[in-house]
């Protein structure tokens, strides 16, 4: 049942140095709000717990895309639509442009924000694989500083960030240096526009003489955040990608990762399909 | 500010004309629409952004009206169905919804009009797979979707017509 509207309260600061000092004089009272796309689903539901939002849609210090020689720098803000238009991005980062087109629909990739991906913390978001296998780190802002961190690790358990009450995404950061590199995106629905993922997984290997000379791989609705599977890496890491190799790779996945059954899909399709994919992710990357 | 009932004023522009109304400020811009504008032409079918039967377009981009709250539709140029005819002139596209009986029940058509007029103006000349990747955040229980796809194609061509005469 729709949430009691009166009972909201939202403002606009007008600045982000408006909007951290009002996250600073009452901590945990005001909540940002972005493109509304998660949190207006909420809402309506009747379960958006917190009561007071600060809309920060309109801050532009928090939008752009700008790279630097060893960097390209998002803005928290920056859509899914933005992310798909951005020729840099597409050529040197296309998992991630990859994955912005296969969030949601037009309407859906036009109000989504990289930042509200990451800070709704959902397992099945489209864009954190991506943001995984090109050690994305995130830069982070309070009315007292910044600090930058890695987005590994960032979600510390299911839609538990790190991130101090008063923080805001400011930044996602991407290093620059994909160049040579394979990059492998599938992600698995129910259909093929607009499903939320059963099973996402991303990918990117730099192949020498036939072996694996360095890879990242990224799962998404498998686990209670989305996954950085070192484990499956380290078992490919430095080796030819023979079927003995995949397979022992496969049985790594299966220890590394912890589906469950739920309204999207069953634990024992899931295991199977991220195991299939990395089959065709090894396929991909040797051919 | 907001009043002693915690509303808000909104002051904005919906199909060229400058608007404004007291809510409060996570109502949805859907209800703002139909309710206090008496925009009926945008309708509700999901109300959590999957179905798009109350796309419209805000300052150009295609948008959920039903996941914008009514705060962040200050200051916005908003277009919805009822905004896309010339008085009396359907668009192209309204025109081949017609003549291909694009529209049957009727709950999905202005967002699919909206979605598909937002396409043409963001794409020249889309691609089948652009036309249906246009049109998937819009679901249709009625058509099938086929008369719907053959009717955007059919605006694309009389848009083509016209320009090369």
């Amino acid at each position: 049942m729709r949430a009691f509207v009166p009972g909201y309260h939202m403002e606009t600061p007008p600045t982000l140095a408006a909007a951290l000092q009002r996250m600073a004089s009452e901590p945990s009272g005001w909540k940002p709000f972005a493109g509304g796309t998660d949190l207006m689903v909420l809402l309506e539901a009747g379960k958006l717990p917190h009561r007071k939002f600060l809309s920060i849609w309109k801050i532009p210090d928090l939008r752009g895309i700008a790279a630097s020689s060893t960097h390209v720098a998002l803005g928290a803000l920056t859509t899914y639509s933005e992310v798909r238009r951005d020729e840099l991005l597409g050529r040197e980062f296309p998992l991630l442009a990859r994955a912005a087109a296969e969030t949601g629909s037009i309407a859906t990739q036009n109000r989504g924000t990289l930042g509200g991906n990451i800070a709704n913390a959902s397992p099945a978001a489209d864009t954190p694989p991506a943001l995984l296998v090109y050690d994305a780190e995130l830069e982070l802002v309070s009315a007292n500083g910044t600090r930058v961190v890695p987005f590994h690790g960032f979600w510390k358990g299911y839609k538990q960030l790190s991130l101090h009450e008063d923080e805001l995404i400011r930044t996602i950061r991407l290093p620059r240096g994909t160049h040579g590199w394979t990059h492998f995106y599938r992600k698995v629905g129910t259909r093929r526009a607009q499903a939320i993922s059963k099973v996402c997984f991303a990918g990117t290997a730099r192949m020498e003489g036939g072996k694996i000379a360095d890879l990242r791989i990224s799962l998404g609705s498998v686990a209670p955040v989305v996954l950085r599977a070192t484990e499956t890496e380290r078992a490919l890491r430095g080796a030819r990608p023979t079927p003995m190799v995949i397979r022992a790779a496969q049985e790594a996945l299966a220890r590394e990762i912890v589906p469950i059954n739920d309204i999207r899909s069953t634990a024992h399709y899931r295991l199977r399909v991220a195991q299939n994919l990395l089959a065709e992710f090894c396929e991909t990357i040797s051919a | 500010m907001p009043d002693s009932q915690g509303k808000i004023r909104v002051q904005c522009e919906v199909n060229g004309k400058a608007v404004s109304f007291e809510a409060y400020p996570m109502e949805r811009l859907l209800d703002a629409l139909r309710v206090q504008m008496e925009l009926t032409g945008t309708k509700e079918g999901c109300g959590e952004g999957e179905c798009g039967a109350c796309s419209i377009e805000m300052d150009g981009s295609l948008v959920n009206s039903c996941l914008i709250p009514v705060l962040q539709a200050e200051g916005a140029k908003i277009r919805t169905i009822e905004g896309v005819a010339h008085s009396a002139q359907l668009s192209a596209l309204q025109q081949a919804f017609l003549t291909h009986g694009g529209a049957q029940c009727g709950i999905c058509t202005p967002g699919m009009i909206l979605a598909a007029t937002n396409l043409l103006a963001r794409n020249k000349n889309p691609t089948d797979d652009e036309i249906r990747e246009g049109l998937s955040g819009n679901l249709c229980r009625c058509t099938g979707y086929t008369k719907i796809f053959e009717s955007v194609v059919e605006a694309c061509h009389t848009r083509k017509r016209e320009q090369d005469a």
